[in-house]
């Protein structure tokens, strides 16, 4: 069991890597590029689906948990949300808080 | 005066600092990259390599100037889209990817000595190659089905001029015909195209020509989406039906001149006929010695560097991705992998244990969408589902629509990454 305040300093302590490095792209996390197929990295492309880059980590976090949990309604995020870990999920969300447009 | 020693010298020091990149850059001081294919493998995975690193050369080699979706095409066929939507040029990718793109055509591969050769004449060298071909029909594997059969009994299975020849054949047809699907066994391209382009007929006929019908006859009993599929012809379309290979579906010939099908127990006579044949790895696969006696090109999934020839990566299609299907969203989720660890290879570091997920949506008709979305890792050397499924089988006409909005997103999102 994660408590908030692990997720929080977990989330902060990788948003700073992401930031450390010019290039963003080079530390996402294994599996963070997969999600650009639905989620557009670029803000011109019309969509229902919400962009991720900039996004609160916390924020996503407790969403994925939540698809996971099958407390949030969703169409394809509670079946996606089923495979990734605690850890997969925290290193996502703080690398897509870290990325700017 | 001063001005002019001034400019003097920065016109040197310019001309100095390009005689001293030149060579180098020729040399490829970060490493030459050479990717062969521009679909949503190749052109991503070239892009990515050079985002990840700017200092690597990297080369696309494609053959033609416009690419031509295949994901949304089967509502070209049924004339809800039109072919335009599918295609995209390399102008906008080439200035801000900076990879440079040869528009000719990959004629061999030498992995000893690691070389290129395409068809104007000129050799390219790697460091690393990525193989994206996409997919080849085989000729071979359906008697009676030729590359001249192709006009009369369209396979639409790359997109492009085949996409309008079968809408054209859907719209010629007189109300009260049969138009036939035959679907392959698998591996093939895209698994649950066939009946999404079944459901998308069978929606074009009831509501154009209801007194017509189509009959998918499948080599195969079982297929991607299946339940969901069933559950909305039961629903919606009386007029389409589906023989399983148990049932006597599998096509063993084709007669083009008689527009006929034969199986195991009948003749299937039609006015249009779709015929998607047996596939492989596409041609410069085969003759880069890194398709196996499948036809098919296997992986490490860590990396999609060949099992069989060493500096060479394969992406997309042609690959044999364990659970992972051949779908554009897999494709370019295979690229973004693959350029991380080509970039990390290139700089001797160790690549990451990769996760990838495919989501992949299909049309029932045009407000009703279903998916299929699951995460894979590499398990005992290959890519193993980690979790995912498909859509609810009891939903409302809400959600359907829902994901036919967001199938419609994911298009505007993937090709705006991939080409934009």
């Amino acid at each position: 069991m994660i408590g908030p305040a692990a997720i929080i300093s977990a989330a902060v302590g990788l948003a700073w890597s992401g930031i450390a490095t010019a290039a963003g792209v080079a530390n996402a996390p294994p599996g963070a590029l997969s999600c650009s197929g639905c989620h557009a990295s670029a803000a011109s492309v019309e969509t229902p689906v919400p962009r991720l880059a900039g996004r609160d980590a916390n924020a996503i976090v407790a969403a994925m948990q939540a698809f996971r949990a099958g407390q949030m309604p969703a169409t394809v995020m509670d079946r996606i949300a089923k495979g990734f870990t605690d850890e997969e999920i925290q290193a996502i969300a703080a690398w897509y808080a870290a990325q700017k447009d | 005066m001063a001005h002019a020693s001034r400019r003097k010298f920065l016109t040197t020091a310019g001309v100095a600092g390009a005689l001293l990149s030149l060579p180098a850059l020729a040399q490829g001081s970060g490493g030459r990259v050479v990717v062969i294919g521009a679909g949503f493998a190749g052109a991503t995975c070239a892009r990515f390599i050079k985002r990840l690193n700017p200092n690597l050369n990297v080369t696309l080699v494609e053959t033609s100037r416009t690419f031509t979706a295949c994901p949304f095409s089967n509502e070209v066929v049924v004339g809800l889209r039109d072919i335009k939507a599918q295609q995209f040029g390399y102008d906008r990718f080439a200035a801000a990817s900076g990879v440079v793109i040869a528009f000719a055509t990959a004629t061999a591969v030498d992995p000893q000595r690691r070389t290129v050769m395409l068809d104007n004449g000129s050799q390219l060298d790697y460091d690393r190659l990525i193989v994206a071909p996409g997919i080849d029909l085989r000729w071979d594997a359906l008697p009676g089905y030729t590359e001249a059969s192709v006009e009369r009994m369209p396979h639409a299975w790359k997109a492009g001029p085949q996409t309008q020849l079968l809408r054209s054949q859907l719209e010629a047809m007189d109300d009260g015909g049969t138009v036939l699907i035959s679907a392959p066994a698998n591996p093939f391209r895209c698994p649950p195209g066939p009946y999404e382009r079944a459901s998308l007929i069978a929606y074009y006929l009831k509501t154009k020509k209801p007194k017509s019908k189509i009959i998918v006859l499948d080599a195969k009993d079982a297929f991607s989406k299946q339940g969901l599929f069933q559950n909305a012809w039961k629903e919606l379309y009386p007029n389409l039906e589906w023989v399983g290979l148990s049932n006597g579906g599998k096509v063993n010939s084709v007669d083009a001149g008689e527009m006929t099908l034969v199986t195991d127990f009948e003749r299937y006579k039609g006015h249009v006929v779709n015929v998607i044949p047996p596939q492989k790895a596409g041609r410069i696969a085969q003759l880069a010695g890194i398709a196996n006696n499948t036809g098919w090109c296997p992986i490490n999934p860590d990396t999609f560097e060949s099992t069989l020839q060493p500096h060479i990566h394969v992406v997309g299609d042609a690959t044999i991705a364990g659970a992972m299907p051949k779908s554009a969203f897999a494709a370019n989720a295979q690229a973004k992998v693959c350029a991380a660890a080509v970039v990390k290879l290139l700089a001797s570091e160790k690549p990451d244990e990769p996760r990838l997920i495919n989501t992949c949506y299909s049309f029932v008709a045009p407000d009703y969408g279903i998916s299929v979305a699951n995460l894979y890792r590499p398990k005992d050397g290959m890519l193993v589902d980690a979790g995912g499924g498909v859509s609810p089988l009891n939903a409302s006409a809400a959600f359907r629509a829902q994901e036919a909005a967001f199938a419609n997103g994911w298009f505007k999102t993937i090709t705006e990454e991939v080409f934009g």
